[in-house]
Order: C-alpha cells, then structure tokens, then sequence
C-alpha cells in the first residue's frame, strides 16, 4: 500500500483555484454522452466491479449478512469463476470482526466507516478510538466523515485535524474521507474540502455517505477528480477517488469511469486509486455481463437480494 | 386571417404511463387501407423493449396486490374513456383498415373491456375450486397471476385485436408489455391514450410500435418476461420464439379470440394449497 504524507494546511491555499460551476456540470454531462460498447463495455463492466465496494451500512445488518455478503464480494456469481472479486467490503465497525473471518485470505478488503458515521458529530476521541477499534479488529481501510458543520462554520483548521490525527489512528489501514458534498452548497466548497482532506494526508476522497437526499452526482465527481489530479501536480501524490451513494446502474458506473479517465488518466483506472461504493450496481453489473455474452436480457431473480 | 396551422399529432410509445419517441430516434411509415401514407410511427427498439420491461416489472406487485375488484373498476373505467373517445377510435381504426367494421371492432372492444372488467372479481371463484384428496387436508386450487407478460399482437383487427389479449391478461393481475400492429399502429396508440387516462397504474401496460420480427426475438428470450402471447407471431418467427421462451420456462399462449375465463387464466398460474384439516 503506498503511504501518503501530510503536508502543512498552507498548501491548500497554494493549490488554491474556483471552479465554474457551469462549466463542470457542462463537462460531466457532455463525458456521459460517450458511449462505451460491446469489448470496451465488457472491459469497462470488469473494471466497475473490481473497483466495487460492497457496502452494507443498515441498522439492521447481522453476522449472518455480513457472512453472505463477503462471500458476494469475493465471488459475485458463484457459478463463475471469470467473474473477479470486488475490491473490498465496506461496513459498520461493530460487525468488522465476523468479516475479518469470513474474508480472511481472499484478498478483498475489509472496509469499515468510523468517526461517526454518517453525521460526524461526536468529539473526535470518541471518533478516533472508533478508527482504531475497527483496524484492531481487521480493517484495512477506514471510511471517515468530515465535520461538516465545523467546515460550512469556516473552520477549516478543525478539518484539517481531525483528518490528520484519523490518518494517524488509522496506522496501516487506508483512510477514504468522506466530504458528503451533498452537504456543502457549492462546486467551490466540494474542491476546497477536497484539497484540505488530501493535504491532512487522505488516501482517497470520497463523495458521499449515501445517508442524505443527494448523493455522488457526476458534477461533484469531477469536481473531486480536479482537485486530485492538481494535487498530484504539486505533490506528486496519487490520491484515490471513491464515489458513493445512489449509484444503481452499470451506465452510471461507466459514466463515472468515463470522468475518471478523462480527467485523471489511466494510472487511476484501477482498485487501488477509483472505488465505487454501492450494493445493487454489483447485481446490475452481473446482469449486463451476462447479457453481453448470452445476447438475452436477463432477470434479476437470478441474483442476490442483497 | 392568416390561416390555421396544422397541429398534427405524433404518434408515440406508451413506456412507464409516458408517451416517449423511441430511444434510437427511428420512425417508420405507416400506411392506410388503400396503401397512401398516413402518419410516421414510432420504431421501437430492443433498448425500449428492455425498459419496458423494467418498468411493468416495478408496477407488478401494486397491480397483482390490488383487488380483483378494484382491477374490474379500473377496467370498467377503461371502457368509460374509450366511449368517450369513442370518435376518434372509429376514425383511427377506419383509417388503418378501412370504414368498414370499423365502428363495429370499436364497439366490440370496448365491450371486451367490461366484459372482463365484470370477470375480474368472479375469475377465482369460477376457475378455483376445492380439490377431492385422499386425506385429511383442504386442498385449495386459486389462479394467480404470473407476472409480466409479453403480447404480439395480431395485425387486424388492429385495435380489437389488441385489446383482445391485453384485457384477459390484466383481468388476472398481470402486467403487459404489448408490441402493436406492425402495418396498423396507429389504434394502439390512440388506446394507449385512454389507458393513461383510466386510473391503469403507470407502467402496468406499455405498447410499443415498430417491426414486430425485431422486437419478438428480443421479447421471446428476456429472463424478466414471465409469459408470452404470440397470437401475432408470424408462422416464421414461431418455432424460435417459443424456443427462446422455454429458456426461462416462459408460458407461452395463444389466444383463441374469444371472450373466455379461460383466455384470463391463460395468462395465470394455478396454485394449490394443501391445508390440514382439524389441526
């Protein structure tokens, strides 16, 4: 796993930048009009699911689900074996020790959200001792939330710590910062929120808890995708980018493929840099490979429920 | 005065309860009875086919859970609008096949419409029953509805044809995705208008228009379509289709042009319950 350093707040002033809100929604709609066929669809469907997270984050999660569904992660379509793992499973902390079993040795990462989830608002000790009970139960990734309220209140210093000192409690383990852009009103906001995660030492940034109304939209993606690649330009660091919430199509994953590829370039086109957090697009994209090489529509009785 | 313009209609899909163009942009010329242009219909494509799919699926389970009765008095107010519409439905239908019969086959369709809408409350009763077992057990038979049904419709008539094999098989709770008369579409529209206005939940019946040879194979082998009514598959396409039918065990049914409880239960399943007795 590469390791990703922390650079002082000051460069994300340095980085600096706005963003034409008009032009980003222009560009994001115009990259979802390409359209991506037959071989290219079929590798880009592999790709989609490689990059998955399978996220299950529901009070109503039990062993037996989370049992169920590494299984789903490790092989999507059971009776396939050219059928590729996702990239890893994501879930709450309090069930990371039965995935940690379930998933050992195969390969799939074990995600857990911490700090919090999804709202952010408790004192952070609390929320750091969240990160590192997760990672001393098995997670090698941890999903973070900034404290928007503490953002949109125009302290940024508060952010910039907090996600330094989770990086820090992560150890080892990955950390995804979650900005939930949904949240935070404006393109402007999405890229300075973006740049102040990265520079605290993030691993990836990720759009969305999937918890509110608006979700990952293609826009905010870019957005996100701009910012990363403008830090790569100062720094040289590849930060990954995750895109989460209200993503149930293949043609939406595509799309967001599409945008990565476009503005990040083909070193991001991989499990390690681009995540897709969802559940039903994982049945959705078994579906479409299906159809590709069986030429039939087919039904979804045939997949999981969950 | 300058003179009016034209407001000339479009003839669209009916997909979901909306009334979109094809996805691919394609028409294709229809022609009257005497064989000169009369409008540009939609040419639906598979991509329209699988949406269509997807959107009966999602309004299944609101149709099959309704009431049988509430299923008769939205089928009864199907009749309601076509009478009210009942001008128009004659000039469609006399375009397409000519004056003749024509007024006939718009009467007789939307006597089918209430023919089966008095049905759908009385189908369980006269197609269930209670079995004679050897044993000490209430043996239940009742007709369910299967699912999403697939229906070629026959080419004439153009609309009772058509309403022929849709009213039987939503009198049952399924739902419809219906391909139209390939040379007479026209009709199908114009009903596809009374349906939208009929309290019909959105999506439990979607007719497309187009080349009915493109669009069965695309019907016949779809893992989501539960059932298929090939009384408009040319003799051709037949064997294929109900091949590509047998894949996912799909019923395969044609309809006999009556107004039967036979031609509802066509559509159903029959599912029998065995209840012990004195337990």
């Amino acid at each position: 796993m590469a390791t990703v350093t922390q650079h002082p707040l000051e460069l994300v002033d340095r980085i600096g930048g706005t963003v034409d809100a008009v032009g980003a929604t222009e560009r994001a709609a115009s990259l979802a009009k390409r359209s991506i066929k037959k071989d290219s669809k079929m590798w880009a469907l592999d790709l989609a699911l490689r990059c998955c997270d399978l996220t299950t984050l529901e009070g109503s999660d039990t062993p037996g689900k989370i049992r169920q569904l590494a299984s789903k992660a490790i092989r999507p379509a059971p009776g396939d074996p050219s059928i590729p793992s996702v990239a890893a499973l994501c879930i709450y902390p309090r069930l990371v020790p039965v995935a940690a079993e379930a998933l050992r040795g195969s390969g799939v990462h074990l995600a857990s959200v911490a700090t919090s989830f999804p709202s952010g608002q408790v004192p952070l000790e609390m929320r750091l001792e969240e990160i590192r009970r997760a990672v001393a139960d098995g997670a090698d990734e941890i999903d973070i939330v900034i404290s928007r309220g503490a953002f949109l209140a125009g302290d940024e210093s508060a952010i910039y710590e907090e996600v330094a000192e989770s990086v820090e409690a992560a150890g080892d383990a990955h950390v995804k910062t979650i900005l939930e852009t949904g949240e935070l009103g404006s393109y402007d906001r999405i890229r300075r929120a973006s740049l102040i995660a990265m520079t605290a030492g993030s691993h990836f940034i990720k759009t969305s808890t999937g918890k509110i109304g608006e979700s990952a939209t293609l826009p905010s993606a870019l957005v996100m995708a701009e910012a990363i690649r403008d830090f790569a330009e100062f720094t040289g660091q590849m930060v990954g980018l995750k895109v989460a919430g209200g993503i149930r199509a293949s043609k939406d994953a595509i799309r967001y493929l599409v945008i990565v590829h476009e503005t990040l370039g083909d070193e991001w086109l991989d499990p390690d840099r681009f995540r897709i957090g969802a559940s039903s697009v994982v049945n959705d994209l078994l579906m479409q490979i299906d159809f590709l090489r069986s030429g039939r529509y087919s039904d979804p009785d045939r997949y999981t429920l969950d | 005065m300058p003179e009016r313009v034209d407001v000339r209609k479009t003839y669209k899909l009916f997909l979901g309860g909306d009334f979109p163009r094809s996805e691919s942009g394609r028409s294709y010329e229809v022609m009257d009875s005497k064989g000169d242009w009369l409008a540009n219909a939609s040419r639906a494509s598979r991509k329209d086919l699988r949406d269509a799919v997807k959107v009966a699926r999602s309004a299944w389970s609101k149709w099959a859970g309704a009431t049988a009765y509430n299923r008769g008095q939205v089928l009864y107010r199907i009749a309601e609008m076509m009478e009210t519409r009942r001008a128009e439905l004659v000039a469609e239908v006399a375009g397409a096949e000519g004056k003749r019969g024509a007024s006939k086959q718009v009467d007789e369709a939307i006597d089918t419409w209430v023919w089966y809408a008095g049905l759908a409350d009385k189908l369980t009763q006269i197609m269930g029953g209670l079995n004679p077992v050897a044993g000490p057990y209430f043996n239940l038979t009742a007709p369910e509805p299967t699912g999403v049904c697939g229906i070629v419709a026959p080419e004439t008539p153009s609309l009772g044809g058509l309403v022929g094999r849709i009213a039987p098989a939503l009198c049952g709770g399924n739902v419809v995705i219906a391909l139209a008369s390939e040379p007479h579409p026209l009709p199908a529209v114009a009903l596809a208008e009374c349906l939208a206005t009929s309290d019909l939940p959105k999506g439990v019946v979607n007719i497309l228009t187009g080349h009915t040879a493109e669009l069965t194979p695309w019907l016949a082998s779809h893992g989501d379509v539960d059932a298929l009514d090939v009384t408009g598959v040319g003799a051709e396409q037949l064997a294929d289709a109900e091949r590509a039918g047998a894949d996912n065990v799909k019923r395969v049914i044609k309809g006999s042009g009556a107004r039967s409880p036979y031609e509802a239960t066509a559509f159903m399943e029959m599912k029998t319950v065995w209840h012990p007795k004195g337990a």
